[in-house]
């Protein structure tokens, strides 16, 4: 193959020549050669091609480490010069740094690969396509597209790789002012017919924020949130809320739950689906990740995300985490609810396509606020009456996703998280939409 | 170019770039265009942690890649790069025109767009160069991290010192150069107390790094740094047995550090230009403001003066040049509560056909640029801090960003601080907990009743201002008075 896998790999084995008596090494390797195409008002914004690949060192002598992150160019000889450098560098600073008491790696090497090779478009193919499918339409938005990878190797003899092409193009057709459809397309075999009927359906739908725009009071409503809306809702639980050292610490937003003193529905049910998602199944320490790790179990507290440092910091199993200890491949599970169904078991009430801007107004007690966005609707007696416009909710997780949540879609969608700051995100979701009894409404 | 008293990174951020060989061997091969330039950017960045009297494992960053741009006709192409060889820049060369050809007679421009040739240099002032090793990093956090376990109800407290150096060069085909060379220094410290089921967490400069500028280690002399392990632990223990804010119409004085928030999501990200064209309405939103607005729209009370500074030097996001070459100028963007300019770079204010401010900027070597709001300040008035809290019958003064959340147009806001104290007959009272207000951006700009002055005056900013697609997280800076609103929707916590 001619990625950057045999590449990475020869320089690590460099750099382990290298190493003196007791060093350890460990290098975690993040890639990608995107392209990234920007339209807005169905014209071209920005077109951008990027290769960017970075290596962050770890050298370990007994109890201390020191860390590097640098840029990789491609060109072999450059790039062993920057390891052995960065080698030496580490090695200077060593012996003036405190030892580490929570130090925790792999010693057992492992080795994995996972290349999933896709069918991506030429850039002038996939421009043509969606300038042809919006035209005369005011359609915004970005397509990424192109091999991303993630990779782990060290001087014990890990030899982890992850390589996945994909193409997404993440966009919106305005009606006027804040008044749109939203959709995606997430793929690793591009269709080109596909993506044409895509936006057109999204036309389609334009016809219904069209329509006179409805202001509701604020107070209580009757809501289903769409899955694009719920995976906004259940990504600010990733926001320190599952994370061990967060719930050890008192600072989860999910605090309550993971001390017993509260409960979720018992229709919500939460994990990471490490099998079933896009993120590699190693860390940056050299570990392997389970295929799924249970979060929360009929609304019970069923377990948190664990790093390595906070497993040795606390005395428990470390379960792949990251630093951050957050989710990469979040499963919420279906429902019983057909999504056929959904109108008719709304009634009247507010159907949320898109929430935007969330954040805690409290969050020790799991309050959260955000804005309404996009595609949001008022529905009266099972019909869609008028667009909504953009509404503040504040509201409980204990109520939305606990005493207030009717039930979850039978359906689910799977969406890629479209982050791309610093790099392209291989986060995913399975998410259904939820029906709740109740949602404050306060601006 | 020689680096003065830029103390350890020297050896580092010079060692394998000459930015003078750089720009001649790209103009070498930079094809006949309309407009071709390199923009290169090299990151040195250290940060060093100590979370509950341990050491969290120093982190260094070295970064260096290119930008290419060339335009042909209307359509603009950009390729980026970490091989600085001929051969790498010659292929992104490639590639960017590429894109510039495919998006020749489709782009969002009107017309052929131009771009200035930017000369000259810039460099951050350091008073006072940043030498301490990571060792004396380590120790100077480690004294203020002993300092805040002084209550068995503090449950972590975390201190970490985090210092950039990024050099910066923009050449031209045309010959066009400009050299610009940043030094950042962002200290932070926070304590979390618990008890009874309740938590509470104070931070020392800002949650989430709000105390950061242009400088070395003068900026950690004048930031207050040291003592802060004490202080900041004791404030969050106060916090711990306050009552909660209460619910209500209240008028209220924002301190800077809630000020830099408060103008940063409902002034500067509205009047971003690229936001009120459109481009930003699948991601960061759109604007309520509109292009006819500029000149005439009352945005508050005419107590209200903001400036886009890029001249404060200390300030965070200061510069020579922009990085389409633009160079920068102080404006005021509302004058006497008049909406007069907006935040836009050159390539903006063409499609808009007005004029706004040098500000189109990328987070590194890897993104394109795109306009932003950089320095972005409120002028001082002539109150004193007691003049405001004494004009208050019954009010709540609120210190230290912990909660943003806007509209996608910029309007309806709700935002938390960590800090928040009852103002009674002019004067300050008891500390409340969790407050929170809401409000409409163009509404409550209207209620600026009294300006602090420059004696009130703090330099924040934060280094995670998100916009673009792809995204970009970029440094801003807010300088800003503490200020009073009347009439305002306060709320407290759940409990």
């Amino acid at each position: 193959m001619s990625g950057p896998m045999q590449p990475f790999f020869e320089l690590v084995d460099v750099a382990t020549a290298s190493l003196r008596n007791g060093e350890v090494l460990l290098a975690d390797f993040v890639g990608e050669e995107s392209d990234f195409v920007r339209f807005n008002r169905s014209r071209v914004r920005q077109a951008t091609s990027i290769k960017q690949a970075h290596a962050t060192l770890t050298l370990i002598d007994g109890r201390r480490r020191n860390v590097l992150t640098i840029s990789l160019t491609g060109v072999p000889a450059t790039d062993r010069a920057a390891m052995a450098s960065a080698v030496a560098e580490l090695r200077t600073e060593l012996p003036s740094l405190p030892e580490d008491p929570y130090l925790l790696y792999s010693t057992e090497p492992s080795q994995s690969e996972r290349i999933e090779r896709g069918r991506l478009p030429a850039g002038e193919d996939a421009l043509d396509v969606v300038l042809s499918a919006a035209d005369g339409a005011d359609l915004v938005g970005i397509y990424a597209s192109g091999p991303m990878q993630r990779g782990f190797a060290s001087s014990l003899g890990h030899r982890h790789w992850h390589e996945v092409d994909s193409f997404h193009f993440d966009w919106s057709l305005f009606h006027a002012a804040d008044k749109a459809v939203k959709s995606s397309y997430a793929t690793a075999r591009w269709d080109a017919d596909e993506l044409s009927r895509r936006i057109r359906a999204a036309r389609e739908q334009l016809t219904h924020v069209a329509r006179p725009a409805r202001t509701i009071e604020p107070g209580r409503y009757r809501t289903y949130l769409a899955p694009a809306a719920l995976d906004e809702l259940v990504w600010m639980l990733n926001w320190s809320g599952v994370s061990a050292k967060a719930q050890r610490t008192k600072t989860s937003c999910l605090q309550k739950l993971a001390d017993g003193e509260a409960q979720l529905s018992p229709r919500f049910t939460l994990r990471e689906n490490t099998a079933g998602g896009l993120a590699p199944a190693f860390d940056a320490a050299g570990f392997t990740k389970p295929p799924a790790i249970d979060i929360v179990a009929a609304g019970r507290h069923a377990g948190c995300m664990v790093s390595p440092r906070t497993a040795k910091e606390y005395g428990i199993p470390a379960n792949g985490a990251d630093e951050e200890e957050s989710l990469q491949s979040v499963d919420v599970a279906a429902g019983e609810l057909a999504t056929d169904a959904v109108l008719a078991e709304l009634g009247t009430g507010v159907y949320v396509g898109n929430l935007w801007y969330l954040n805690f107004s409290d969050r020790a007690q799991g309050r959260i606020t955000g804005m309404t966005r996009f595609a949001s609707f008022w529905v009266q007696d099972g019909a869609i009456v008028a667009p909504l416009n953009v509404m503040r909710f504040d509201d409980s997780v204990y109520r939305m996703l606990g005493t207030h949540l009717v039930d979850c879609t039978r359906e689910r969608d799977w969406i890629l998280n479209s982050s791309t700051y610093g790099r392209r995100s291989v986060e995913t979701s399975r998410m259904p939409g939820a029906l709740l009894s109740e949602l404050t409404y306060t601006l | 170019m020689p680096h003065e008293g830029d103390g350890p990174f020297i050896a580092v951020a010079t060692r394998d770039s000459d930015f003078d060989s750089l720009a001649s061997r790209f103009r070498a091969l930079a094809p006949a265009a309309d407009y071709c330039a390199v923009r290169v950017v090299e990151q040195v960045a250290q940060t060093v942690s100590v979370r509950q009297d341990v050491c969290e494992p120093p982190q260094t960053m070295i970064d260096r890649g290119a930008m290419v741009s060339v335009f042909d006709g209307d359509g603009i192409g950009y390729a980026a790069t970490s091989d600085l060889s001929d051969a790498g820049l010659a292929a992104a060369i490639d590639r960017a025109r590429q894109w510039a050809r495919r998006s020749r007679r489709r782009s969002v421009f009107t017309a052929e767009p131009q771009l200035p040739s930017a000369h000259g240099a810039y460099r951050s002032p350091t008073g006072r160069p940043m030498t301490l090793s990571k060792a004396e990093r380590i120790e100077l956090l480690m004294r203020e991290s002993r300092a805040c376990h002084r209550d068995p109800r503090i449950v972590d407290w975390a201190a970490s010192l985090w210092t950039t150096q990024v050099r910066q060069l923009l050449a031209t085909a045309e010959g066009g150069a400009a050299q610009q060379e940043f030094n950042y220094t962002v200290p932070s410290l926070h304590v979390t107390a618990f008890a009874d089921g309740l938590t509470q967490t104070r931070s020392w400069g800002g949650r989430g790094n709000g105390f950061c500028q242009q400088g070395g280690a003068e900026v950690l002399d004048r930031s207050g740094f040291v003592g802060s392990g004490a202080t900041t632990a004791e404030e969050a223990l106060q916090l711990l047995a306050a009552p909660n804010c209460p619910s209500g119409r209240f008028d209220i004085v924002l301190m800077p550090d809630q000020m830099m928030l408060q103008i940063h999501e409902s002034i500067g990200h509205p009047l971003e230009l690229d936001r009120i064209l459109g481009d930003e309405r699948n991601y960061a939103g759109t604007s309520f403001v509109t292009l006819d607005m500029f000149g005439r729209y009352r945005y508050g009370s005419e107590l209200l003066n903001v400036t886009y500074d890029p001249t404060r030097r200390e300030e965070f996001a200061s510069f020579a040049f922009d990085d389409d070459g633009g160079a920068a100028h102080r404006e005021y963007l509302i004058r006497d509560g008049v909406l007069l300019r907006p935040l836009g770079g050159e390539l903006s204010q063409q499609r808009a056909s007005m004029p706004g401010v040098a500000t189109t900027r990328a987070c590194s070597w890897n993104r394109p640029p795109i306009d932003r709001m950089s320095n972005l300040n409120i002028e001082p008035g002539s109150a004193t801090l007691d003049e405001l809290v004494g004009s208050i019958e019954d009010g709540i003064l609120m210190k230290t960003n912990v909660s943003w959340s806007i509209d996608d147009s910029r309007n309806k806001f709700q935002f938390g601080c960590e800090w928040g104290q009852r103002i009674r007959d002019g004067r300050l009272a008891e500390v409340v907990r969790n407050p929170n207000y809401r409000g409409v951006s163009a509404t409550f700009w209207r209620s600026l009743a009294m300006v602090g002055n420059e004696g009130t005056v703090e330099v924040m900013g934060t280094p995670y201002c998100g916009k673009g697609e792809p995204n970009q997280a970029i440094k801003v800076g807010h300088a800003s008075p503490a200020c009073k609103f009347s009439g305002i929707d306060v709320f407290g916590a759940e409990r």
